[in-house]
């Protein structure tokens, strides 16, 4: 499909013909819509102008300064001063290196829709210079608005997302990655301070010079690959047992059952896990129940690493089994009854037909979903924020908790600790773990290698 | 459509069940054996299940104040929780509520037809930076949604839209045309022949969309607009972000958790089970609806080889 795709590419752009300078297109080179004006599509000819004069005087008015901004990041402390004639010394405000790095990344981004247009703009203009040749007439303006209905209909339905992807997420992701290459901490606080470019300084902490850090990464690192193992796999494997369970033939009342456990699907995440922080709780009815029977208190989540561990991995069990087994059900009730059938009269146990003919199936259909899965849970925010909240806290760790997965430490980083540098180093090499997982795990599963087939 | 057969399977087991055929006693037996554990097994899970949620529900109409009690079940029972807590000023949960109800549904509307309209194009039309756009929100996809939440915020503050509802809803419908997945799976299951019919009697693609897609599509849509719809009322982390210390414009995600911080929760831990009831019947009820749409929605976006 790629290939398919680069060389329809080619082919429309290479039976246009190239634009030389006998021909008065040409002049789209210089003057952006030169070629429209020439050939009467004046509207067309009048945005792309509109658009270069635009671009130009911005970056005379102010982009040169912004891309100069993000190059130093600032030079001018805050700081006090007495200025002539007066008696006291006055604050005098300073450069704010995290604004100068995101106007800095905006005029880059401006810069990149910039060339964008430049490029549609030299497109049109050979576009044009091929139906001059062939002696037709160029679209006016109002047809090309209304091919945006039909045969540019991607161009107006994916214009207004991109911009909204490109804005709020492409921009602030590329900040954050930048920021890891600074030194922008909580002894360099914006605007009183100034913060500036490191390099990898950053990096080289996090993997090992500096020793707290590296070693609080590993750690968190190793749980969090751990949990997200545990949690997708037991939360996969029970909820296919429990569909199993409610599909027997014998159960009755099968949508009461199903729809007890979707109960906890419907109720947002964040109720049922403050709840459930509540029932863990010291004094929670889980341990006033375990008084009454005459067991001790258990410290289920404020000091005890191993309990507190244990506790999110069963209450994640109690969130993830209903969507497992609601999503498993369904794909269980497909399985043609004969191979069980015959898998019964060669003599094969419940066991054997379970591994050999029931999971292969399900895992087959839900692959995509366990990757989803896996991938959610590495990320999993909710779960450990408003149940453990990453603790028990710990002095081995920088900042992070004994049951804090990337995600959460990154978050109390951020938010508690003002240390953004590291928190998006974290960031990135949580982004490299999903990537890598979810990269390995697609390219193997069949409905990402037969995407053209079934159409 | 594999889904639909599968809602339906209940009633072909039913008539499974009469035609079933006489079984020897020690098969039946043990079969019965089987079925009393799986009874019970069931029996237990439900209790499991369902304990959390009672407690809820108990402990909102209970007239003890404070967060913990000694027994389960409460000794008076009362609606004060309830009124108190929408008559409440310190924590304004009536604010709270119809914050989010009108974030959700704006986004909802925002994000649903964003979502579906960049799965068509995707599913449907050709164009040249058709898999790179997708080869890229897979990628987008990966870092960790918050990571960026301090960049958001700033940038929003540069265009004088913290501490506004109009920031969340930019915030949730912004990168709806990420979430294209499962609509498009679900696109690439419609038989390529309808449109290709209508687009020789010079249906154009934007009529494509409205007059054959869409009204095929019923599982799916249901399935985006209940996903978007209930994002805002689970979302902790950016809504706490954007709004700050402006506790008039929380959501109540932000509020509720808030009420059982340290400081609130021996005074409010009755109300703010309220709101946990106030909040979760409608989106329970919501959800059970429309529960068969989720699962199509699932499956329909996984089932799709």
């Amino acid at each position: 499909m790629e290939k398919d795709g680069k060389a329809l590419k080619k082919e429309k752009v290479s039976s246009l013909p190239k634009l030389t300078f006998k021909d008065k297109e040409a002049g789209s080179y210089f003057i952006m819509g030169f070629a429209n004006f020439a050939d009467h599509q004046i509207v067309k000819g009048f945005i792309f102008l509109a658009t270069e004069i635009a671009y130009i005087a911005f970056m005379i008015m102010k982009g040169g300064d912004l891309l100069h901004g993000l190059y130093t990041l600032g030079t001018k402390k805050q700081g006090w001063a007495t200025e002539p004639g007066k008696l006291l010394p006055v604050l005098q405000p300073g450069d704010n290196s995290m604004l100068f790095l995101l106007y800095g990344i905006m005029a880059l981004v401006i810069t990149g829709v910039f060339i964008v247009v430049y490029l549609v703009n030299i497109s049109s203009a050979r576009k044009l210079l091929s139906l001059r040749r062939a002696g037709k007439r160029p679209n006016t303006f109002s047809q090309d608005f209304r091919s945006l209905n039909d045969t540019n209909f991607h161009g107006a339905m994916l214009t207004l997302p991109m911009l909204g992807i490109l804005f709020v997420i492409v921009l602030p992701i590329i900040f954050m990655i930048l920021i890891a290459f600074t030194n922008y901490d909580s002894n360099h606080q914006v605007p009183g301070n100034l913060f500036h470019w490191v390099g990898f300084t950053n990096f080289a902490a996090i993997l090992g010079a500096n020793k707290l850090l590296s070693y609080t990464f590993l750690h968190v690192i190793g749980w969090t690959l751990v949990w997200a193992v545990i949690a997708t796999f037991s939360n996969y494997f029970l909820g296919i047992i429990v569909a199993l369970m409610i599909n027997y033939k014998e159960i009755r009342l099968k949508a009461m059952w199903r729809s007890i456990l979707v109960t906890t699907i419907a109720i947002p995440q964040f109720i049922s896990l403050l709840v459930m922080q509540n029932m863990f709780s010291m004094y929670g009815p889980i341990n006033e129940l375990l008084v009454h029977l005459g067991f001790g208190r258990v410290d289920f989540l404020v000091n005890n690493a191993t309990n507190a561990r244990i506790v999110v991995l069963v209450v994640n069990l109690w969130i993830g089994i209903p969507y497992t087994m609601l999503i498993t059900s369904g794909i269980l009730m497909n399985i043609p009854s004969e191979m069980y059938e015959s898998a019964k009269i060669d003599g094969a146990s419940p066991i054997q037909i379970f591994f050999h003919i029931t999971l292969p199936y399900v895992l087959f259909v839900t692959a995509p979903y366990l990757i989803t899965q896996f991938i959610a849970n590495l990320n999993n925010f909710n779960v450990i924020f408003l149940l453990s909240g990453g603790g028990p806290t710990t002095t081995d760790y920088f900042q992070a908790g004994k049951t804090d997965l990337l995600v959460t430490w990154l978050y109390k980083l951020t938010v508690n600790n003002y240390d953004y540098n590291l928190a998006s180093v974290i960031g990135i090499f949580s982004f490299i773990i999903c990537a890598v997982t979810s990269l390995i795990a697609y390219h193997h599963t069949a409905s990402y290698k037969r995407e053209e087939e079934f159409q | 459509m594999k889904t639909a057969k599968a809602v339906n399977a209940d009633e072909t087991e039913k008539t499974a069940k009469a035609t079933k055929p006489a079984k020897t006693s020690s098969i039946r037996k043990k079969r019965i054996a089987g079925t009393v554990v799986i009874y019970i097994i069931l029996t237990i899970i439900s209790i499991i299940w369902l304990i959390p949620v009672v407690w809820v529900v108990l402990t909102s109409f209970r007239a003890e104040p404070g967060a913990f009690t000694s027994n389960f079940i409460p000794e008076h029972w009362t609606l004060n929780n309830y009124k108190g807590l929408w008559a409440n000023t310190v924590f304004p949960f009536k604010a709270w509520f119809f914050n989010t109800l009108w974030v959700s549904c704006i986004s909802c509307v925002i994000s649903t037809f964003l979502t579906l309209s960049v799965a068509y194009v995707l599913s449907r039309l050709r164009f040249a930076f058709r898999k790179p756009y997708m080869n890229f929100a897979l990628i987008l996809g990966m870092f960790p949604g918050f990571m960026s939440m301090i960049a958001v915020y700033f940038i929003l503050k540069a265009v004088g839209l913290t501490q506004n509802l109009w920031a969340l809803i930019i915030q949730y419908s912004a990168g709806s045309g990420l979430g294209f997945y499962i609509s498009k799976g679900f696109f690439d299951t419609i038989p390529r022949s309808l449109d290709e019919a209508a687009r020789i009697d010079g249906a154009t693609n934007g009529q494509v969309f409205m007059h054959i897609i869409m009204p095929n599509s019923g599982p799916i849509v249901v399935y985006t607009a209940l996903m978007a719809f209930m994002a805002p009322w689970n979302d902790y982390i950016f809504a706490n972000v954007i709004m700050g210390d402006n506790y008039n414009k929380w959501t109540v995600a932000i509020g509720l958790y808030q009420m059982i911080q340290k400081n609130n929760v021996y005074k409010y831990f009755t109300q703010f089970n309220a709101g946990c009831v106030c909040v979760g019947v409608p989106i329970m009820i919501l959800f059970f609806c429309l529960q068969k749409f989720y699962v199509a929605g699932v499956t329909g976006g996984a089932v799709k080889g």
